[in-house]
């Protein structure tokens, strides 16, 4: 922006607490915001195609690549043979190769890239290799990978109290098991690198990740070059979800490995099915529990193994399953508990973070319990729910051993009871059902608690660089990546409120490895939390030595000079702040500066599966109102009201955005996205002609969203809390909702099977099934 | 050897393309060769829209300008001849450099976060804006829907972008200069068949039926192209060599709709959109399905002619038009003949059709008497889903009693197919609970569905059987059900009375 915008884009709004656009939204509805396809390409580059496996799991014999080099523009085919140093992109567990070596472990694992003189030849050309397998037995479901004790990662196991005691003497006990489906990303920027060799071996790594420092320790490793060696950059990313923390790795090896042999620029752009069919996605969860409950619906000792679809490699599934097992509490106080996870080992993509990472699926689950102890007891699901609560004399220790300090779910939800009016919906909705004997409704609430930080301390770290120039503008750089989800505009502000200037002064750069280094994932939710806090340190080391500047020159003290509306403000003196900077460069105080920050008191005994691993909890609560076909079991969302804690915003229009964003986002993985994979262990649903993400009809008429007023009590950023992930589980409202219409069916005692996802097919099961169970009665209704 | 070069208005300006493959893909071409990367790929099959771009051309006598949005990932260049291309970078040159009120009215309403599907819906809504300002109508929040269910946004959750939808209207107006388009059309317009030759391979648009049935005739081998909706995924997904192209979108002939002996005539060329439009003022009923059928960019572009001729055991309108006694017109070299819709479809994927035969028309007879009719498709979601089961329903009733019923579906057997032993069970009978019971016993011997990713055999048996009794309920002679009380869209047949 121009010198002069500033005058003109002077206004009164304030830096922070203000909904102001994204950064990026001028250049996003001008289709002038450059994504890594959009980069104008270097003069030479060449693009890679990669060759997949067609079996779930056989040695290879042969792979015969000749008529794939005899095909037009190919430069080059490369096989795990020509990868100079490590072949393993895993993040933790080193058993993730880049290509396949030997034996193939799922349909859609790379086996070569082709790399050839346009996308399309190199495309064209993947498809020619002859391979020749000997097929191995393959395992395709979690549950037999399960009984065939295969998994990639030891189970893991917290148990608190005396679990089978109280649950040998609770007075009603239910027991049962339960799934819920895996979810695909679906970033609408596919997985994207591109690679440029640069002088002495090294290479420069454009790449659409959430991790820029996981990508150079991999490309690194692969290359047996120095991290020194390697930098990538990560201006924006056309969506992340998780699916962008890891496994992005795979395509930035790959690219800079093409890059390094070739010495030209290489690009390595998977078409979206070779995307949906290599990289993994949301964990599937399988439940087998039990739950000891009064005749109140108080849950006295609950317990639950849960069976993860890891796929054929660890990836991030500990961390998964650790998340889950921290999360199956969710809002409620659960004294008696023994919680198992389990990461099975399945012939098939290895499942990744995708928003919430395990929390969503540890949490669904005791709701899916609560629910079924409310229809069992024949109470309205909310008060069993209400009764469950943190809160109250000793209830307010996690399983793991974390205390709830910041409880405000009793308001939360209270307020949304009231704002949704829940009781008279409830009321108008029985009085619908009576009387409708094709369509059905159903009203649900769920609550959400979402612990915020790593479970890992050492990642809950971030640094920053802020330079002031002496025109007065401001650049910021900061270890996090953008996705979508706002972290520049609000790292930006933070810079602008710290500073006391106008937030169009600050521009946020691309992350860069070679500015900050050794950067944490940006996952978690905790971008803003992290990064806003080392951008905040370092502007408050510039306006430091600012103010000391100022003082020195007028004589007063340095913790009296203010910097507020645009201005540094010394007693009754009022100096522009561009003026302000151009006079401290003449006085040669340094104007740049970096910034630091790690979350304090996080511990975490992965032994034990305790500690403190959160820094503070986000809260929420979700109503969601459908409308069921009892002949087809299609369905439509008629309302949702949504309330949810982020603290006190740091902007509240796009904490809004992730709200409602995120809410949709989880009623898809539960209702309409469905992962089908054939006999042979191949996708089916690999594109979205067959793989169904929300569309603009499934979002409600009626659509209430709102941000509960709050302060973070812990000393985050601003006092905001972390939103990117915690409202996801706010789509739970939809499928217990739709639940409850399937009830409706019955005489609302029963406990609908209702899998998620809860597509029409599984609702019209659900239905046959109550119906089943009381035949009588509907054929009444229907005739 | 020499070739035509295809012409084109480029964001305005004339443009003239050779040297490229004929099945090169506009977004190819547009991002590689022309450096406008504000049009996105998501998908390359149509399914998500973040490469959406506008599409004008001279329609009707009056040459009057017609603006559509399309996949630019599933147009081939060629195809383009003669047509007015507007990507997402026009706007702001529309605007004078700043941001056109779509744009504006985006940012204002926070409808972008990662941005990359953000260009898709602001020429989404640029096509709603432009269809609306010039006669002052504005669209309410299920227009706007409707408008943008072939863009996917994995951020919003939408309800930021419908908003704009509503308030683009709210800033200084910024009617684009349509007589310009139109002159410029006009200098393009070609009165020859557009012959594009590249390396061998011939991409040709004849512009008379007569000049299309010679083509066909010298060309059997060819691949005859309409909306480009199905070919372009052979292409993008398959690397299908689909040869010479024949390209029957600029023969006029095949562009008309009309109405005949009783008859609703649909040539072979009218896109989806109007087809549909044309079909729904005399069936109503087919509100929902139009709603439902793909998305609007492959609406625009999509044929039912090419819906039809691809014979599909999932497409979407042929149980509705089989129910309705559709005719298929055929034009070959030994000339024109007609056959029944539903003795069109041999096998899977295998029609009744010469490889010198071209599908001329549909032929949907306008029924006189109240004939009871229904369609429906039941998917994953609502919008631009692939049916699982999609079913079509008619009968009359005189006094109670079923006289010809017709029903047909979709996704049940290898090509879309009549119930013929439902039809039996019911004709003749009282509409009634006994009847219904016989129906059902039937049609659970007309059909043996296959499971896949999209249902189980049985859900595909079980919801055929539901669709049927839906339609029992709301037509059965005693007390019928309103479609407040049996469907959960409800909403949808308003849609059809839109123009």
């Amino acid at each position: 922006m121009k010198a002069e915008s500033f005058t003109q884009a002077r206004q009164a709004t304030p830096a922070a607490h203000h909904g102001h656009p994204h950064e990026s939204a001028r250049l996003h509805v001008a289709g002038e915001a450059t994504y890594v396809d959009d980069i104008r390409e270097l003069a030479g580059t060449a693009h890679a195609a990669l060759g997949l496996s067609s079996q779930a799991h056989a040695r290879i014999l042969a792979i015969e690549l000749d008529a794939v080099r005899a095909m037009p523009g190919v430069i080059a085919v490369l096989t795990a043979a020509d990868i100079p140093g490590t072949n393993d992109c895993g993040p933790i567990i080193h058993d993730d190769p880049i290509l396949a070596d030997g034996v193939v472990h799922y349909v859609g694992q790379p086996l070569f890239a082709v790399v050839a003189d346009s996308h399309e030849h190199a495309r064209r050309a993947a498809r020619r290799a002859k391979v020749s397998y000997e097929p191995l037995p393959a395992v395709l479901d979690p549950l037999q990978a399960k009984a065939q004790s295969s998994f990639v990662l030891p189970p893991m196991q917290l148990v608190r109290g005396e679990p089978a005691a109280r649950l040998a003497a609770a007075p009603r006990r239910l027991k049962g098991s339960w799934q819920v489906g895996g979810q695909e990303q679906f970033y609408l920027e596919g997985q994207i690198s591109y690679a440029v060799p640069r002088e002495d071996g090294c290479i420069h790594l454009w790449c659409s990740t959430q991790h820029p420092t996981e990508m150079q320790h991999v490309v690194s490793h692969a290359l047996g070059l120095a991290a020194n060696q390697v930098v990538v950059e990560m201006r924006r990313m056309g969506g992340g979800f998780g699916g962008k923390e890891s496994q992005s790795a795979l395509f930035a090896c790959i690219a800079a490995l093409a890059a390094a042999r070739l010495r030209r620029p290489v690009k390595l752009r998977p078409d979206r099915d070779d995307d949906f069919m290599i990289t993994g996605k949301r964990h599937d969860f399988h439940y087998e529990y039990e739950v000891g409950f009064d005749d109140d619906g108080r849950i006295l000792a609950a317990r639950i193994e849960m069976v993860a679809r890891a796929g054929f490699s660890a990836d991030l599934s500990g961390p998964v399953a650790t998340r889950a097992i921290c999360h199956f509490d969710n809002a409620y106080y659960l004294a008696d508990v023994d919680i198992r996870a389990l990461c099975a080992r399945t012939n098939t993509q290895s499942n990744t973070a995708f928003r919430g990472f395990g929390g969503p699926q540890g949490a669904v689950a005791i709701e899916h319990i609560i629910d079924s102890v409310a229809r069992a007891l024949g109470h309205d699901p909310l008060d069993v729910r209400k009764l469950n609560f943190y809160g109250g004399e000793g209830r307010d220790l996690t399983p793991y051993g974390q205390r709830v300090e910041d409880n405000v779910i009793h308001e939360l939800v209270a307020e949304l009871e009231a704002d949704s009016a829940y009781r008279e919906r409830r009321r108008d909705i029985a009085a619908y059902n009576a009387g409708s004997p094709v369509l059905k409704k159903g009203l649900a609430l769920t609550p959400v608690k979402f612990g915020i930080s790593f479970n890992v301390a050492h990642y809950n770290q971030a640094g920053a660089l802020v330079h002031v120039y002496t025109d007065g503008s401001v650049l910021v750089n900061h270890g996090g990546t953008e996705m979508g989800q706002g972290l520049n505009t609000k790292v930006c502000q933070v810079v602008a409120h710290t500073l006391g200037i106008e937030l169009a002064r600050v521009r946020a750069t691309a992350a860069d490895t070679s500015k900050v280094a050794n950067t944490s994932a940006t996952a978690a939710s905790t971008g803003a939390d992290l990064n806003g806090k080392a951008a905040e340190d370092a502007a408050r080391r510039i306006r430091q030595r600012l103010a000391e500047f100022v003082a020195g020159r007028h004589g007063i003290d340095a913790d009296a000079v203010r910097f507020a509306d645009d201005h540094v403000h010394a007693g009754a003196v009022a100096v522009p702040f561009a003026e302000l900077v151009a006079q401290a460069y003449q006085a040669r105080v340094q104007l740049w500066s970096e910034g630091f920050y790690t979350t304090p008191g996080l511990s975490w005994d992965r032994s034990t599966l305790s500690g403190r691993p959160f820094y503070y909890f986000a809260y929420g609560a979700a109503v969601a109102e459908v409308l069921v076909d009892t002949l087809t079991g299609e369905w439509r969302l008629l309302r949702a009201d949504l309330l949810h804690d982020a603290g006190n915003s740091i902007n509240p229009a796009i904490d809004v955005g992730q709200v409602e964003g995120a809410f949709i986002q989880g009623m898809g993985w539960l209702t309409m996205e469905e992962l089908w994979w054939n006999k042979d262990g191949r996708l089916m649903t690999h594109a979205p002609s067959t793989y169904k993400i929300p569309a603009a009809h499934d979002c409600p008429a009626e659509f209430h969203t709102r941000l509960f007023r709050n302060r973070n009590h812990e000393d985050t950023i601003l006092r905001s809390k972390a939103v990117g992930e915690p409202p996801l589980l706010l789509g739970f409202a939809v499928l217990f909702a739709l639940r409850d219409a399937v009830a409706a069916v019955g005489d609302g005692r029963s406990a609908p099977p209702l899998r998620a996802p809860a597509t029409p097919e599984a609702i019209l099961d659900a239905i046959d099934a109550v119906r089943a169970a009381c035949a009588p009665a509907t054929m009444e209704v229907l005739s | 050897m020499n070739t035509d070069a295809i012409r084109f208005l480029l964001n305005g300006e004339p443009v003239e393309v050779t040297g490229i493959a004929p099945t090169t893909s506009l977004l190819a071409w547009l991002r590689i060769h022309q450096g406008l990367t504000g049009t996105k790929e998501g998908c390359a099959e149509g399914d998500c829209g973040a490469c959406t771009v506008v599409l004008g051309e001279l329609a009707g006598s009056a040459d009057a300008l017609r603006l559509y949005s399309v996949n630019a990932c599933i147009q081939f260049v060629p195809a383009l001849d003669g047509k007015a291309v507007f990507t997402v970078e026009y706007l702001r040159r529309q605007a004078g450099d700043g941001l056109h009120p779509v744009q504006q009215a985006m940012v204002d309403c926070h409808g972008s976060q990662c941005g990359f599907c953000t260009p898709g819906f602001v020429m989404s809504l640029w096509d709603l804006y432009n269809a609306c300002v010039p006669d002052g109508t504005r669209p309410d929040p299920a227009r706007i829907r409707s408008q943008l269910t072939g863009n996917l946004c994995r951020c919003t959750g939408y309800r930021p972008i419908i908003e704009a939808g509503e308030r683009m209207f709210e800033h200084t107006e910024l009617p684009l200069d349509r007589e310009a388009v139109r002159a410029g059309l006009l200098r393009l317009r070609r009165r020859e068949a557009l012959d594009y030759v590249h390396e061998g391979t011939h991409f040709l648009a004849p512009r008379t039926l007569a000049q299309l049935v010679e083509l066909r005739r010298q060309r059997p081998q060819a691949t005859l192209l309409a909306g480009c909706t199905d070919i372009g995924l052979w292409v993008n997904k398959q690397f299908r060599d689909v040869g010479d192209l024949i390209y029957i979108g600029q023969v006029e002939d095949l562009q008309q709709v009309g109405e005949a002996h009783g008859k609703l005539r649909i040539g072979a060329a009218v896109s989806l959109s109007d087809a549909f439009a044309a079909l729904c003022l005399p069936y109503p009923e087919l509100g929902e399905l139009w709603e439902r059928f793909a998305s609007p960019p492959v609406r625009n572009a999509g044929t039912l002619g090419g819906n039809v001729a691809n014979g599909s055991p999932i497409g979407d309108s042929m149980p509705a038009l089989i129910a309705l006694g559709a005719e298929v017109v055929l034009h070959g070299p030994r000339g024109r003949r007609s056959l029944p819709l539903d003795a069109f479809y041999l096998d899977y994927m295998r029609k009744d059709l010469a490889a010198d035969e071209i599908v001329e028309a549909v032929e949907v007879p306008v029924h006189e008497s109240a004939l009871r009719f229904r369609s429906w498709k039941v998917s994953k979601r609502f919008d631009s889903d692939i049916s699982a089961v999609c079913g079509a329903f008619a009968l009359r009733l005189e006094d109670g009693v079923v006289r010809s019923p017709r029903i047909a579906f979709g996704g049940m057997a290898a090509t879309p197919r009549r119930a013929l032993r439902t039809e039996a069970a019911i004709e003749g009978r009282r509409w009634d609970e006994a009847a219904l019971f016989a129906a059902l016993q039937a049609l659970a011997e007309d059909y043996a569905p296959l499971s896949d990713l999209r249902a189980s055999a049985d859900y595909r048996r079980r919801t055929a059987a539901g669709l049927l009794r839906r339609f029992y309920l709301e037509t059965r002679a005693q007390d019928p059900l309103d479609t407040q009380q049996t469907r959960v869209f409800a909403a949808f047949d308003s849609f059809a009375a839109q123009p």
